[in-house]
């Protein structure tokens, strides 16, 4: 076990080191130019400088190489000078955006809770809402219940966010008024009444997300039940005498979470490619909305950066989703 | 049978329906029968007879497949109850009976057991719900239990997970969990099917012994003649969800009254059925059946040769994943296979028959060794070359269900082989493939047919037709009837023998089913542990067994004769040692010694005596 994690660790390191620069190879590859927001009154030579300023006039293998220095070496640095005090960082150059001409992992840093609290929420949403529809669903299989939820969740499979994000914006903040359609990032929760304006402006967001999210899970949840309730095992917990909420909560569950874990696991980071879009939506100001602000800009330094952050959290989470298989079925021993 | 005494069970025109798409099927008709205490009542007939139907009823089991027990009483009697009609019962109450009152084993110990919890937990479980124990008592008791049924280290089983168990010792812990609280009835459906003779010889006698020292009666539920014959006071024959014939054992045995039982009786391959042949032939499975069948003699001129064959499979570790063992799946194994005979590996699960099989076909590649094919050796050969030589060697899987695709006619699933080799084409191949059907006897109509709508007999016809397409020399018969019903068996078996005459086929017949072996062999090799233990002509192997392992193969291999039953020691439990070695491990050659002529026995220490 400890090996197995140990290998997909190393096996982690170049994966992530090519992925970088696959980004890194298409992104240079776009049309597009830095210089195109300058206005036109500034001379050619001017902005031949500045482009070599931003390091533009050199060789791609140097550009590459200075990003992996300054991500993976110089960054680290800063966060351990914040955290301990200590000065290994100074003066040496970070990964600036070339829009706000700031380093870009200390907008990421701002702007990441704001996308946390709101996909966090919304995966807990989706994970506490689905595991029940799916254990009922699947033991009440062909039921009116079932056959609704089956419904309902193709629904939710099916349309995407930017859809049901303004969809909810008109029923609940324009129609019914519940709700604010956007999410003021500046609010703070000091009290009971700020806290409870957090939760109704979080509100629309998560449910959007959780949408999704419920869809699939009580899918996934739904037939793995259906996979163990025929297994032999079953049958021996009945013969046993146990009662038969003993039998579907303690023992079939027990199995069925072992693929449904890996699945949840898995799908933590299409989750947050959701938020990019839902971000948009509400207005939420986190890490999918810097994004899109950094594609329209041309910020290449940010949008490389954040696309590697969401591929080192596919990579990362798919590694967590393999050892929690390994916790969670003790037939499997990665040797 | 003392009819004076109040039976614990008594079973009245039980009738159970299952609804399907097509309307309601039924599975079991008109069942009576009682069950006395202290008692062995067995439950016998072919896949789909009702015989598991009829118990799952009984313990109301069978709402929860689907089934709905239409009318029917089961009166339950015991200390606490009397005559209470369990179909009256509400699944509450049955609760109490379940697992209390009535104790249940599985077929199949490999999945009967929950993965993802210890052996303790799932012991204990039943313990604290009916006997209100606490925690630590339970686990106690679980730990006596454990030591009833005969496991050893118990203390340590009772932390570990299933996959971490035999089978055997599998079945032991579930015939534990089924005796854990003292149960009046005893149900055991199919215990043994899924085991070794030898383990299923240690389970029966258990079962025997429990039954004396507990005073539990017992339903056993078998297909198989020869466990009946072991184990059965009285004996309830089905067919197609109907009771045929109920009995005492001796009376079933020797006096058969339906035909049904007696056909039943007739295809049970009894061991010992072919002393003083000297070669194989057919079963007779018709007493209409006047010609003798011709006993196949085949030739002295060598087909296949192995010669010192050894296959072992690295056994990988640490974060590199380098080879960090060996496991010796086959080692130093030598035998020869004469032109239109049969010879036959037998063993326990896991000693290394299959793979010398699939080491011939080069499906595994060996390490060392000679594998010579009319005198070619085949692990010499190139990929082209090998795919020629395939042509002559051909292969029969065991699982009917597993090795047929699906999604694909039966013509094109028989003609892919003739496709292959561009051996036909057009109205050529449609007659070849339909003169193939013929040849296994299957009707025309079922060439356009998906495999899903054959029987299990029908498919294994389908898997013969394909491997005999090319007109091999070698047919390599992987445990090609085990997954199969006695009289679908006998006539497999028939057609097979059949074959070999008309198409001079030599088979190499991998088993574990002694009588089968006995049935169809030239020669014979005993394999243990990857060697091969003891080697020789049919009469040499089953008259004079002289190593001590095959000896104890024989003796576990169950009679069908109810006067002649084993009397093994369920104590004498045998785990076998380990086939992994560390890299350095360098096993010695296998010497044998020659008790008569053609007739060799292992001298090297394999840890069995």
């Amino acid at each position: 076990m400890f090996d197995y994690t140990v290998r997909r660790l190393l096996i982690a390191v170049p994966t992530l080191v090519i992925i970088s620069l696959v980004i890194f190879l298409v992104l240079s590859l776009a049309p597009n130019d830095p210089m195109a927001q300058v206005p036109m009154t500034v001379p050619p030579e001017v902005k031949e400088k500045m482009r070599e300023a931003l390091g533009l006039g050199q060789p791609l293998y140097v550009q590459f190489w200075k990003w992996l220095v300054q991500f993976f070496w110089i960054e680290p640095q800063v966060f351990i000078d914040h955290y301990f005090g200590t000065q290994f960082a100074e003066g040496k150059l970070r990964v600036i955006s070339w829009q706000t001409r700031a380093p870009v992992m200390d907008t990421v840093v701002e702007r990441l809770p704001q996308t946390l609290w709101v996909v966090a929420m919304s995966y807990v949403v989706a994970i506490a809402i689905s595991i029940p529809i799916g254990i009922y669903s699947a033991y009440k299989q062909y039921s009116v219940f079932d056959q609704a939820g089956t419904f309902i969740t193709m629904v939710g499979y099916s349309i995407p966010p930017f859809f049901t994000g303004p969809l909810v914006i008109v029923i609940f903040a324009v129609n019914l008024e519940w709700f604010p359609s956007t999410y003021d990032t500046l609010h703070k929760v000091v009290d009971w009444d700020s806290f409870v304006i957090q939760l109704r402006q979080m509100a629309l967001p998560v449910m959007v997300l959780a949408i999704q999210g419920t869809a699939q899970i009580s899918r996934y949840m739904r037939s793995a039940i259906l996979d163990n309730l025929n297994q032999d095992y079953v049958r021996t917990a009945r013969a046993k005498g146990l009662s038969e909420s003993i039998v579907i909560l303690v023992h079939v569950l027990r199995n069925s979470m072992i693929p449904v874990i890996t699945v949840i696991a898995l799908n933590l980071p299409l989750i947050f490619g959701g938020a990019i879009i839902t971000e948009q939506v509400f207005k939420v100001n986190g890490i999918g909305q810097q994004l899109i602000l950094a594609i329209y800009a041309n910020d290449l330094p940010t949008i490389q950066t954040l696309t590697f952050i969401f591929a080192f959290l596919i990579v990362g989470m798919n590694l967590i989703a393999d050892v929690l298989y390994a916790i969670l079925d003790p037939r499997i021993r990665y040797e | 049978m003392g009819s004076e005494r109040k039976p614990i069970v008594k079973m009245d025109e039980l009738k159970v329906v299952f609804q399907t798409k097509l309307g309601s099927v039924t599975g079991v008709e008109n069942l009576s029968f009682s069950i006395f205490p202290g008692e062995t009542v067995c439950l016998v007939g072919e896949s789909g007879s009702g015989k598991s139907v009829s118990s799952l009823a009984l313990m109301r089991l069978i709402e929860f497949d689907g089934g709905n027990i239409e009318s029917g009483k089961v009166l339950f009697s015991s200390e606490s109850m009397s005559d209470k009609d369990l179909i009256k019962e509400s699944q509450r109450d049955m609760r109490n009976i379940r697992g209390n009152e009535i104790g249940m084993v599985f077929q199949e110990p490999m999945t009967a057991l929950n993965p993802v919890f210890t052996i303790s937990r799932q012991l204990t479980e039943g313990l604290r719900i009916h006997k209100g124990l606490s925690k630590n008592a339970a686990q106690k008791e679980a730990l006596e239990l454990l030591k009833k049924v005969r496991i050893p280290e118990p203390e340590r089983r009772l932390k570990q997970f299933p996959h971490q168990l035999s089978g055997g010792m599998r079945q032991r812990i579930v015939i534990a969990m089924a005796l854990a609280c003292e149960p009046k009835l005893l149900i055991a459906d199919e215990p043994t099917t899924a085991l070794d003779v030898t383990i299923q010889a240690e389970i029966l006698s258990l079962l025997n012994r429990l039954k004396k020292e507990t005073g539990a009666a017992v339903l056993f539920i078998t297909h198989d003649m020869s466990v009946v014959a072991q184990i059965a006071d009285r004996v309830v024959v089905m067919y197609h969800g109907r009771k045929v014939e109920e009995g005492d054992v001796y009376k079933i045995f020797n006096n058969p009254e339906q035909d049904y039982t007696k056909k039943l009786l007739s295809s049970v391959p009894k061991l010992g059925a072919m002393v003083g042949k000297k070669f194989p032939e057919a079963m007779k499975l018709d007493s209409s059946q006047d010609a003798d069948p011709i006993p196949i003699k085949g030739t002295n001129e060598p087909l296949l040769e192995v010669k010192n064959l050894t296959t072992r499979f690295p056994v990988t570790g640490g974060v590199l994943r380098k080879k960090v063992a060996n496991l010796h799946a086959v080692e130093d194994v030598s035998f020869t296979l004469n032109k239109g005979q049969t010879f036959s590996l037998v063993g326990e699960s896991g000693c290394g028959k299959t793979t010398v099989a699939r080491s011939i076909l080069r499906l595994e590649e060996a390490m060392s060794g000679q594998v010579l094919m009319n005198g070619v050796d085949v692990l010499k050969q190139s990929k082209a070359e090998m795919l020629k030589q395939r042509l002559n060697m051909q292969m029969v899987f065991q699982d009917p269900y597993g090795s047929l695709n699906p999604v694909m006619q039966l013509f094109d699933q028989v003609a892919e082989p003739l496709l292959n080799f561009k051996m036909a084409k057009g109205a050529d191949l449609n007659k070849r493939v339909a003169n193939l059907f013929d040849r296994v006897r299957l009707p025309q109509s079922f060439l356009t047919r998906y495999p899903h709508e054959l029987s299990g007999g029908q498919r294994q016809r389908v898997a013969i037709a394909r491997a005999i397409a090319l007109n091999p020399k070698l047919v390599i018969l992987d445990e090609a009837v085990s997954a199969l019903d006695v009289s679908v068996q006998a006539s497999v078996l028939n057609l097979l023998l059949e074959l070999q005459v008309e198409l001079e086929l030599s088979y190499l017949f991998v088993s574990h089913d002694m009588a089968v072996v006995e049935r169809v062999s030239h020669f014979i090799g005993v394999m243990y542990l990857g060697r091969m233990v003891e080697i020789g002509d049919r009469k040499a192997i089953f008259e004079n067994p002289n190593h001590p392992y095959t000896k104890a193969l024989m003796k576990a291999v169950p009679v069908a004769d109810p006067n002649r039953r084993n009397k093994i020691d369920d104590l004498k439990f045998k785990p076998i040692s380990s086939p992994i070695h560390s890299l350095e491990h360098i096993p010695d050659a296998s010497s044998y010694s020659e008790i008569k002529r053609g007739h060799f026995v292992l001298t090297n220490e394999l840890g069995y005596s």
